[in-house]
């Protein structure tokens, strides 16, 4: 069989596997659609989490830009792993035990106020929405790939698949679709991984292949043989990098705090039944999201030095024929400026005459390495379950925005909870549509923007929950001053410098980099607008009245993990 | 205070103990091994790896997954002492 016969038959199968499971765990009632009845089990949990959690950039982009940055690609996988520490010693399990359906839920209560509420879900409605049109682009680009649809086509069948399970099933939907995505994804990540790591090294375990020796029999280490060739062609050490040790210090410490505070996650762990539950499946998300984490880095080091192997002065007409379908996409483009006829990749941009999209390492990876038809179509059914997975994750948590946090808690408390559940299934319904449309014409800010979601996630959320449960006087003032300016610093630093807005341009402006305050990058400055919040909120509480007696009562339940009822929304 | 407070105060501030001594780690793994002192490290070769490089694109993550195990067994036995569990 081809690959298109197989990707058609691995997709089908798939996709019917989570039509069958939406269908058997429908949701009926608020409870049911927002946190899944309470009662999913850690492991159960876990797996939804990390399914949740790796999208589209973790499956498909993050390898590639490892394999072009090298040692810079640590902020990502420091960043968006060690965030599941914060979020597990500092945010899950007193959350879990506070007890409520979303995150403005717990803003607004904590911080007795409507406006703290509506901040809260203002910035979760920012942060979601920029994210999810990111996946909805994924999964557009594997189906015009693999199945030769027009990525719009492919954007339209994505859309059908997840309101279909997203509004009938509800977090409880979600939860159970995302076990059998984390199983379709993980394997589809590690099977051409293990074949690469075996082909290059003889050793069957990627993460251990990528520090051995090649086994073409030079006894060369794999990571010294990439660093000669890097500086061969011009580019940098792979394992030293090109960024400032500060820069690189702030975009991992922005990557990890958003990841705390990013609602799509933290509203995970207001499904399980005990406090504990929270604990051991916040450890339990990480060691399965650790396995593709660890992988990555190994399949980046494979690709790049296949794919140097493979072009680097070579003739074009003899190039294999990935290289021409990919040609095709638009993704690998060739273009012979001295004529030779052979392929020159390297770093001036004068000389260089390969342009190669960071996107297409991870998917063409298994046929660079001449892996049976069958392996890559596997890897086209996991970026399709990594991405569906994360865009129906991130529509719960903009259906329950609307539904819950503004419709039933600001504009119409007195709506029945049918009323409410509808509500919730409309509100998915706008948003995948909203959604969808962002997928086929993506405006060209978005892969900038969904980096960034990270930084206003940390700028806004993690400082006013974290003051909520460890600073027992911490009041409204404080919060909201913190929320508003934390991410107001940090959209003006993003329009300023990743936009160009204030010099006149609509993208960076070249040489913008120089007026970088500290030589902090945007992705990085997360970090700073998230001091600022802190040091502010503390600075306005000490001149405001503490909060209500009521409230610092609930400090104090929440602190403790005994007797956490089911989640309700009352 | 009564005995209900003294216990809540008393398990809350061992649970803070140990917030501060895990995450002494987290940051000791990744911003320091993995970012400041990575120069340093990258001295000495593990096989293949260099250590600071290792520790930024594998080790940190290995000891960030113990970290939360650890945190939960920490806790787990906390919460008994204090009669906590359920």
């Amino acid at each position: 069989m081809d690959v298109q016969t197989w990707t058609y038959l691995l997709v089908g199968i798939t996709f019917s596997i989570y039509i069958g499971i939406a269908i058997w765990s429908r949701a009926g009632s608020t409870n049911d659609f927002y946190v899944a009845g309470g009662g999913v089990s850690p492991l159960a949990n876990g797996m939804a989490t990390a399914a949740d959690w790796m999208s589209a950039a973790s499956f498909i982009s993050m390898a590639g830009i490892i394999s072009f940055a090298g040692y810079d690609g640590s902020v990502y996988l420091m960043g968006w792993t060690g965030g599941y520490v914060l979020l597990a010693l500092l945010l899950a399990p007193y959350l879990r035990k506070f007890g409520k359906f979303t995150v403005p839920d717990f803003i607004g209560d904590r911080y007795y106020s409507k406006t703290a509420r509506i901040v809260a879900v203002i910035c979760a409605l920012i942060v979601s929405f920029t994210y999810v049109a990111g996946q909805m682009r994924g999964v557009g680009v594997v189906f015009s790939r693999f199945l030769e649809v027009d990525i719009n086509t492919g954007v339209i069948i994505g859309m059908v698949i997840v309101l279909f399970y997203a509004v009938l099933g509800g977090m409880k939907g979600i939860t159970y679709t995302q076990v059998a995505q984390y199983c379709v994804l993980i394997f589809a990540f590690m099977v051409p991984a293990i074949f690469i790591s075996i082909q290059m090294t003889g050793n069957p375990i990627p993460q251990l292949g990528m520090g051995s020796r090649l086994n073409d029999g030079s006894g060369i280490y794999l990571l010294d043989k990439l660093n000669g060739l890097s500086t061969e062609l011009g580019f940098a050490e792979y394992t030293d990098g090109k960024k400032s040790t500060i820069d690189v210090f702030m975009i991992t410490l922005a990557l990890m705090v958003g990841t705390a505070g990013l609602p799509h996650v933290i509203v995970r762990f207001f499904t399980v039944k005990r406090v504990r539950d929270a604990r051991k499946s916040a450890g339990l998300a990480l060691l399965l999201i650790a396995i593709l984490y660890t992988t990555a880095p190994a399949v980046s080091v494979f690709a790049r030095t296949n794919m140097i192997n493979t072009v680097s002065n070579k003739e074009y007409t003899a190039m294999p024929e990935w290289f021409k379908n990919w040609e095709t996409t638009g993704l690998l483009a060739f273009d012979d400026k001295n004529g030779d006829g052979k392929i020159q990749y390297v770093a001036d941009p004068s000389k260089n005459e390969l342009t190669v999209d960071r996107d297409i390492m991870v998917l063409a990876n298994p046929e660079i390495a001449n892996l049976p038809a069958w392996v890559i179509a596997l890897v086209a059914a996991g970026g399709l379950a990594a991405a569906l997975s994360t865009a129906a994750g991130l529509l719960l948590v903009i259906s329950a925005s609307v539904s819950h946090d503004l419709i039933k808690k600001v504009f119409v408390p007195s709506i029945s909870e049918k009323g409410e559940l509808w509500a919730a299934r409309g509100a998915a319904t706008v948003a995948v549509v909203i959604a969808g449309y962002f997928g086929i014409n993506p405006p060209g800010f978005v892969a900038a923007v969904v980096a960034l979601a990270f930084g206003l996630a940390a700028a806004s959320f993690f400082p006013a929950i974290v003051l909520g449960i460890f600073y027992k006087k911490m009041n409204k003032e404080g919060a909201i001053a913190g929320m508003v300016v934390g991410i107001s610093l940090m959209l003006f630093y993003m329009l300023k410098f990743k936009f160009g807005i204030f010099d006149g341009g609509k993208e960076a402006v070249p040489g913008l980099e120089k007026d970088w305050w500290f030589g902090i990058s945007p992705e990085g400055f997360g970090s700073v607008a998230m001091l600022v919040n802190f040091i502010l909120s503390i600075a306005i509480m000490k001149f405001t009245p503490p909060p209500p007696e009521n409230v610092q009562e609930i400090v104090e339940d929440i602190r403790i993990p005994s007797g956490a009822g089911e989640a309700t929304g009352h | 205070m009564s005995e209900k407070q003294k216990k809540a105060s008393a398990y809350w501030k061992e649970n803070v103990r140990y917030l501060f001594i895990l995450l002494a780690i987290w940051f000791a793994v990744s911003y320091g091994a993995g970012i400041l002192f990575k120069d340093t490290l990258n001295e000495i070769k593990m096989g293949g790896f260099e250590l600071g490089f290792w520790f930024a694109q594998q080790g940190s993550i290995y000891v960030f997954v113990i970290l939360i195990f650890a945190y939960v067994r920490l806790m787990n036995s906390l919460d008994k002492k204090y009669g906590y569990d359920e």
